[in-house]
């Protein structure tokens, strides 16, 4: 085909939140790609100040409905870093337990009901339930198990009401934890039979130069601390993170980016930069699976992320099942701390990727200012980059076909925009994107 | 609300849409939290419309829509109306929906002020001063509360709607719930405030139970007496800045929340007024 044309996603699909997709061709000359994010901004930040900062975990949870305790594990520790809480050891693993929970929910979810049903060109997991009864009501089960350890800890899977600046409200009992194990060790072996079957799925030969950051932890699978890993730069202390990834302003799609300072680099955060940076740090048997899936780690193809996401699957199940197995309940369930005029940050593993907060308190308790960069935001960068680079090997079809491959690259990264939008710009040119 | 007055079904499956607004997305979520349910709910109606979930985008008329989120942009004002033609009934699920949401704390104050605070070119957003309730703008047939929803109410009002009856979504407080569930309560053994009396049953009393007071993410229940709560933990010691934010989050610009947060803060700053 020659001559300028724009082939426009009015609308995505199978991803968290509402946005778009803009392509502008000249003949196969890629010209420009956004995602185009129309999803209303909510202005957190904002109204998050002169909140009682006992009320932060509850309020960022809304960010999102499928990752509210990446909010509430980051904000808590950035409180805590504020107000000199020391976690202990038990509070340490319990959260540890709570994030397996969101990530088997997550993963689950998006393997099966969001990304899987692109390897068989049907519109969507109920579909795909058609071809693959077992496989898919299998993901679902999978699923409910992490609610349910969600439930258990945290009160309710969406919005749990249980985490505090501190610890816990209450200290669940050993007893209905214990209650989740038959499940989970069903589930572990589904997880891995989840993981063989998705790694046999036909990826397109798409491989790209990431720059992959994430946590990393000197003594285990890095989830809710560790220093800020990349597989190109330095690694450097959370508190340090806003001098090497900022955010920038894009003229042409009016949206916040990050970027790596000094060099302008995008960079690839989630589950793929994850393993790619600490894969010697799974449990057993998800290791084990690294090794037995087809791939030359570090893993360069966005397309297997939904291997990835089967592997931290795997990998939380067996996390899962440890601390259950070793939990002994908490007395008390929260450190106390008294409110100072201070600050801090942290950051955690969402299961979209690396999730950054910091806070600034008065010596009220009160919070005077709040940041917030979502993996969605930093990896919007990146997708678009991908994008570019992904567009001239399928411009072979017609433009629906184009647009749907480039929805396809998208979804790899299972983009949460409802995350993304507590400060994205708005579109200005609603005619190109809404 | 006006039930269909035959079954929405005989032999065809009603269309299902899903809209989604201004909002965290967690209560469609809620529908594919259905895990044992889906595939039954996916063969009793047809899911015409609804992103986070399915690729397949069918044109309207639609028999059923479920409303997620507020309307905080102008663009969002004309696509509800657009929704709301395209559908017969017209159910908001979740407190943005039903009430604002969060965002509705914006509501309280300076709109500018607050975009310029999060963006560094806030003449390219494009969004009202406030975040209102889905029935502020057209006619709703349910509501559903909660932030979240709960997803058994969610399959209870799809029930409902396939076979034509009346949803059963109780409106009696949390407080009362607490007692059924032999909850010892926070405030009286412990002195914490809870918004349980005032606050619309579904979310199943969790917070009491796990130790915390109610913070009233399923909104006013049927005649709350917000104010008469107020007052009595004003003369129980607890700080008015402190249940004004309590008063103020998820359902911060439900009518009888908005009045009782307003007549404490006003002690404190008359100016603070929506």
């Amino acid at each position: 085909m020659s001559g300028p044309r724009t082939v426009k996603i009015e609308a995505l699909t199978r991803v968290e939140g509402e946005g778009g997709l803009y392509v502008q061709l000249d003949g196969n000359h890629v010209e420009d790609v956004k995602l185009s994010i129309y999803e209303p901004p909510r202005v957190f930040e904002a109204f998050l100040r002169g909140r009682p900062l006992e009320d932060v975990p509850d309020i960022t949870a809304r960010i999102c409905g499928i990752c509210p305790i990446a909010y509430q594990m980051s904000c808590v520790h950035a409180l805590e870093a504020a107000l000199g809480v020391t976690m202990s050891p038990e509070i340490r693993l319990l959260r540890r337990l709570l994030y397996c929970g969101e990530w088997i929910e997550s993963h689950a979810l998006h393997m099966h009901l969001l990304h899987a049903p692109d390897f068989f060109g049907v519109d969507s997991g109920i579909e795909l339930a058609d071809q693959f009864p077992d496989e898919v009501t299998r993901g679902l089960r999978l699923k409910k198990h992490g609610n349910e350890l969600l439930e258990v800890l945290g009160g309710r899977a969406i919005h749990p009401i249980n985490v505090a600046v501190g610890g816990f409200y209450k200290a669940p009992e050993k007893d209905d934890l214990l209650r989740l194990l038959p499940d989970f060790d069903w589930g572990l072996e589904a997880a891995i039979a989840t993981t063989r079957w998705v790694a046999t799925f036909d990826f397109p030969d798409f491989t790209r130069d990431y720059d992959t950051v994430a946590l990393q932890h000197p003594d285990e699978y890095a989830m809710n601390e560790g220093r800020v890993a990349s597989t190109r730069g330095a690694v450097v202390a959370v508190e340090d993170y806003e001098q090497h990834y900022e955010e920038f302003h894009v003229e042409h799609s009016t949206a916040l980016h990050s970027r790596r300072t000094p060099d302008h680099a995008s960079y690839h955060v989630g589950p793929l930069a994850r393993l790619n940076l600490n894969r010697e740090q799974l449990a057993p048997a998800a290791r084990r699976l690294a090794d037995e899936v087809d791939i030359d780690w570090p893993c360069r193809n966005p397309f297997q992320s939904i291997i990835a996401r089967g592997l931290e699957l795997v990998h939380a199940y067996e996390e899962a099942i440890s601390i259950i197995r070793q939990y002994k309940p908490l007395s008390p369930s929260r450190t106390p701390y008294d409110a100072r005029t201070s600050s801090g940050c942290a950051a955690t593993e969402a299961p979209r990727g690396l999730l950054y907060h910091r806070y600034q308190i008065d010596d009220a308790g009160k919070i005077t200012f709040a940041k917030i960069a979502p993996p969605t935001s930093q990896n919007q960068q990146q997708i678009e980059a991908d994008l570019h680079a992904w567009l001239p090997s399928i411009l072979n079809g017609d433009d629906d076909h184009t647009a749907m491959q480039c929805e396809r690259l998208v979804r790899c990264y299972d983009p949460c925009i409802s995350c993304a939008t507590h400060f994205l710009k708005l579109t200005v040119d609603r005619g190109e994107s809404a | 609300m006006s039930t269909p007055s035959q079954p929405a079904t005989s032999n065809v499956r009603p269309r299902l849409a899903v809209f989604k607004f201004a909002s965290c997305d967690g209560c469609q979520l809620s529908l594919l939290d259905c895990e044992d349910e889906l595939l039954d709910i996916a063969g009793a109606v047809d899911i015409a419309f609804f992103l986070e979930a399915t690729s397949r985008i069918e044109p309207g008329p639609y028999d059923v829509a479920l409303v997620e989120g507020s309307i905080t942009t102008p663009h969002d004002v004309e696509r509800i109306q657009e929704a709301r033609r395209q559908s017969k009934y017209l159910i908001t699920i979740g407190a943005c929906a039903t009430a604002g949401g969060v965002q509705s704390l914006k509501n309280w104050a300076d709109h500018e002020e607050f975009l310029r605070c999060v963006y560094a070119r806030p003449e390219f957003i494009s969004t009202l001063a406030t975040s209102t309730p889905i029935a502020d703008h057209v006619p709703v047939d349910f509501e559903l509360r909660g932030c979240p929803i709960n997803r058994h109410q969610l399959i209870e009002v799809i029930g409902a709607l396939v076979h034509g009856h009346q949803p059963r979504t109780p409106r009696h407080s949390v407080c009362l719930d607490c007692k059924r569930l032999a909850t010892v309560c926070v405030e009286v053994a412990q002195g914490i405030p809870c918004l349980g009396p005032v606050t619309h049953a579904g979310c199943g009393a969790i917070c009491p139970t796990y130790d915390r007071g109610c913070y009233g993410c399923f909104g006013p229940s049927a005649q709350p007496n917000c104010d008469s709560l107020a007052n009595h933990y004003v003369a129980t010691g607890c700080p008015q800045e402190l249940l004004v934010p309590l008063l103020r989050n998820f359902n911060a610009a439900a009518p009888e929340f908005q009045a009782a947060s307003n007549r404490l803060a006003s002690a404190v700053d008359t100016e603070d007024q929506p």
